[in-house]
């Protein structure tokens, strides 16, 4: 069976099993590695893409709910890594080991797309799903918060 | 060291005592009229309670033995008392540590459906089904009564508008409701089945809808 749906703004039909994960669906047939395999159960919010806009964690997100609807990745979120989010990123020098990375920009991507000014508390709500091994929580806020506009 | 250990088995052995005694009387007859609501996996069906005559006491027996499912964890933990939806047999708060949000689905970045499908992930664990979402505030069952839940229900302002009708449709059909009795990997289902809920609380409804007595508790 194939699905159709359209990736970072390009259209595909994908000859996979309906019930393959997005994550593999998009890391090992279209070779977009950005985005990670962390957990696979959910928890720890590396794969998260977005779904028509909404965060979805892509390791348990079957393909079949993509069907006719446009993902975008870590790689589609700005053509040139110039995302509020990654520049602010780049700046406050987040990443550590890095793993995390993709998915906290995606999740913090969703938030300002609905909230473009949220509050610390809003922040933490929307990124409490999101695990950093290596601690960079505090480096994460403050990057979100100066993406929206703030210091 | 003898005198203590005889000491020990004593006492051990009169808490056994006390505690088997705890049981009750072998052979005592059971209360009269309202049958206690059943315990386990098994839900009484509504011909179950054809003893009772009193249309009235009958219902509130049917409604209190409807709670078991209303008040199991896999129905209660997703109606909190605050804003946090519950999860396993000991309604641990849900970790991830997520919010019900402005219209109980979650928050931009982090909805209930960022992970939740429409069915059980079975390899990942994760509970799915159409329309994964928190009940309103106002809906809270968890630390209720049979009687607050009864009463609750019935109340409008407090059961998302619907008629006692559609709170039957509703408890016999809903997709999410129906949930509780497949959850999936390692969790116990609501007692009985989705069919049985569904025809207790239609009972329960045409004998008045009438709610047990406050002292009626699990």
């Amino acid at each position: 069976m194939s699905v159709r749906v359209r990736i970072n703004g390009k259209d595909h039909v994908l000859d996979v099993d309906p019930e393959m994960p997005i994550l593999w669906a998009i890391r090992d047939v279209l070779g977009l590695t950005g985005t990670k395999y962390g957990c696979g159960q959910a928890l720890c919010g590396a794969c998260v893409v977005h779904l028509d806009g909404e965060a979805v964690r892509s390791c348990v997100t079957p393909i079949r709910r993509a069907e006719g609807k446009s993902i975008t990745t870590i790689e589609g979120l700005s053509a040139d890594g110039s995302h509020p989010l990654q520049r602010a990123w780049v700046e406050l020098g987040v990443p550590q080991c890095g793993f995390c990375q993709s998915g906290q920009i995606m999740t913090a991507a969703a938030l300002l797309a609905k909230k473009p000014k949220p509050s610390v508390a809003e922040i933490d709500q929307s990124l409490a799903g999101n695990l950093c091994r290596c601690g960079t929580y505090l480096r994460i806020r403050a990057a979100v918060q100066k993406a929206a506009g703030g210091e | 060291m003898t005198t203590i250990g005889t000491r020990t088995l004593r006492w051990l052995g009169t808490a056994l005592v006390v505690g088997l005694g705890c049981r009750g009387p072998i052979g005592a007859p059971p209360p009269a009229q309202v049958s206690p609501p059943s315990a386990g996996s098994e839900l009484r069906a509504p011909s179950d309670f054809a003893s009772i005559t009193d249309a009235k006491e009958r219902s509130a027996a049917l409604f209190a033995e409807a709670s078991r499912v209303m008040l199991h964890p896999r129905c209660k933990n997703c109606h909190p008392a605050g804003d946090s939806p519950l999860q396993g047999d000991r309604g641990l708060v849900h970790d991830p540590p997520v919010v019900r949000g402005a219209d109980d689905k979650g928050v931009p970045g982090l909805e209930c459906t960022s992970c939740h499908q429409d069915q059980n992930v079975e390899l990942a664990r994760v509970p799915g089904a159409p329309g994964w979402h928190l009940a309103p505030r106002a809906m809270a069952w968890d630390g209720r009564t049979q009687r607050a839940l009864c009463e609750q229900l019935k109340d409008p302002s407090r059961n998302g508008g619907k008629s006692l009708a559609e709170i039957v449709e509703h408890s016999t059909h809903d997709r999410l409701v129906g949930w509780g009795w497949t959850p999936g990997h390692g969790r116990e289902p609501a007692p009985g089945s989705q069919a049985a809920f569904g025809a207790l609380m239609d009972a329960w409804v045409k004998d008045g809808a009438v709610c047990p007595p406050e002292e009626v508790r699990r």
